[in-house]
């Protein structure tokens, strides 16, 4: 191993794993929004809402990332003519395909919910609107939240497949290194460790901020 | 108060309400009691359309539950439930299940609602729980959580669906206790109950429930003391 090759890099590798945290952020961010209104939409009871958002998250499911980027970035433009512009495309692709997981997560999260809360507050008078929002969300979001950490780290791993419309973030980063130097390994081996070290990061603070809101409803406040 | 004709409810091929004729009065607390299966639970569920009646008319204080035109919402808001598991709101304390309604449904500021839930909470004597979670409280203590939470938004009738069957026999007391206070204050009230104490005791009226009908009915001295019906007087013997 060049140490001293790894220690020149690094700086780069650093500022490019930056614009990863940057991607996953704003992919799983848009997938949140994205997820929640396919999930309200698919247990609407509302039969073409429901059918469209089970399209939609079978499709994106279905299908591989990679080529959801290449259809964003490559296809799309040229049936409705315009010019891509590369983070964007890798922007949108992350956050479509973790729409659909995230869609799942919370469909899962609102019928784990006990069917008596809806009964207790549609039969107070609220809306399912209202209940839904007061009642039903919240407590769905919090049986949510590993899950949703769990592709949160998926989603950061999966942003190396924008590097294939040269994006540069770290995977791209490293492949750009390598065409002007022979020491491979040094490369891979520092990409890998900034992956692990921002997975791991975000594994104990969707860790934190679990424990945080089991405190929140539990004996530990006082009575 | 509450006028039910030819109330039907089919689960599928099962026919779980053969035709319900009833009339409620201002003011009545009316037990319907009746061997599991019987379908006191689904007509109670009818009446606020928890359930949604197969055919039939259900009018709650001159206004018609069923039919298309009619705004479900607002008549909840003046028939309120209380369910035999509680299912109070575990992410909120017992003040703000109380309050939630009120504040959301009927519009009522902050400091309203807070008004409204501390004298509900010291009505059912649980002033000192006021920022308990459900998890911290007892059976008894969550279900009269549950009755002020219904009562807040000041209904017109209360209907309960089996409130003492899933506590523990020694908290049962404590949660009648409230019940014949509502009663003695004049609510309307059409409680679900196995419990043949209270009928006999709070019960204007007890109806006997079998197989989807209505089999008899009257005072509570006319069911309990001379049935007409051996299917009626088989239960009692059973049960008391």
């Amino acid at each position: 191993m060049r140490w001293d090759f790894i220690a020149e890099i690094l700086p780069k590798l650093f500022r490019a794993s930056i614009l990863t945290l940057e991607l996953t952020v704003a992919g799983i961010s848009i997938g949140i929004v994205i997820g929640l209104i396919t999930s309200l939409m698919r247990i609407s009871g509302i039969k073409i809402f429901s059918a469209a958002a089970k399209v939609y998250v079978d499709f994106f499911r279905g299908t591989p990332l990679l080529v959801q980027i290449a259809i964003i970035h490559y296809a799309l433009p040229v049936i409705f003519h315009y010019v891509p512009v590369a983070i964007v495309s890798g922007v949108i692709a992350l956050g479509i395909n973790s729409g659909a997981y995230v869609a799942e997560i919370f469909r899962a999260g609102i019928q784990s919910i006990d069917k008596g809360q809806m009964e207790a507050a549609r039969s107070l008078g609220m809306t399912w609107g209202q209940a839904m929002r007061y009642i039903i969300l919240p407590q769905a979001f919090k049986v949510s939240i590993p899950p949703l950490g769990n592709e949160f780290i998926a989603l950061l791993k999966d942003s190396s497949l924008v590097s294939i419309i040269a994006v540069e973030e770290l995977m791209t980063t490293g492949r750009l290194i390598m065409g002007k130097t022979p020491l491979v390994a040094e490369i891979w081996f520092s990409v890998a460790m900034l992956y692990l070290i921002m997975t791991s990061t975000i594994a104990v603070f969707v860790n934190y901020v679990e424990r945080r809101l089991q405190i929140g409803d539990s004996s530990q406040r006082s009575i | 108060m509450i006028v039910v004709k030819d109330l039907y409810k089919k689960f599928g091929n099962l026919e779980v309400l053969k035709g319900i004729n009833c009339h409620i009065r201002e003011q009545e607390v009316v037990c319907v009691i009746g061997p599991s299966g019987s379908g006191k639970s689904t007509f109670l569920r009818c009446l606020n359309r928890l359930e949604e009646p197969t055919s039939g008319e259900i009018i709650i204080d001159n206004i018609p539950v069923t039919g298309e035109k009619t705004n479900i919402n607002l008549i909840r808001q003046e028939v309120g439930m209380v369910f035999q598991r509680f299912n109070l709101f575990p992410h909120l304390t017992a003040l703000e299940n109380i309050m939630l309604a009120p504040m959301k449904v009927r519009k009522k500021s902050k400091k309203e609602a807070m008004e409204i839930a501390e004298e509900l909470l010291a009505k059912v004597g649980l002033t000192e729980k006021r920022n308990a979670y459900p998890e911290q409280l007892s059976g008894g203590q969550q279900q009269r959580v549950a009755i002020a939470r219904a009562l807040a938004m000041k209904p017109k009738v209360m209907l309960f669906d089996e409130p003492t069957s899933a506590l523990d026999p020694e908290v049962v007391g404590e949660v009648l206790n409230v019940m014949k206070t509502l009663a003695k204050e004049g609510m309307t009230m059409v409680v679900v109950t196995h419990e043949m104490g209270f009928a006999r005791e709070v019960g204007d009226r007890v109806i006997f429930m079998d197989d989807g009908c209505f089999l008899e009915e009257g005072t509570p001295d006319e069911i309990f003391n001379n049935a007409k019906y051996d299917r009626t007087r088989a239960f009692l013997s059973k049960i008391l």
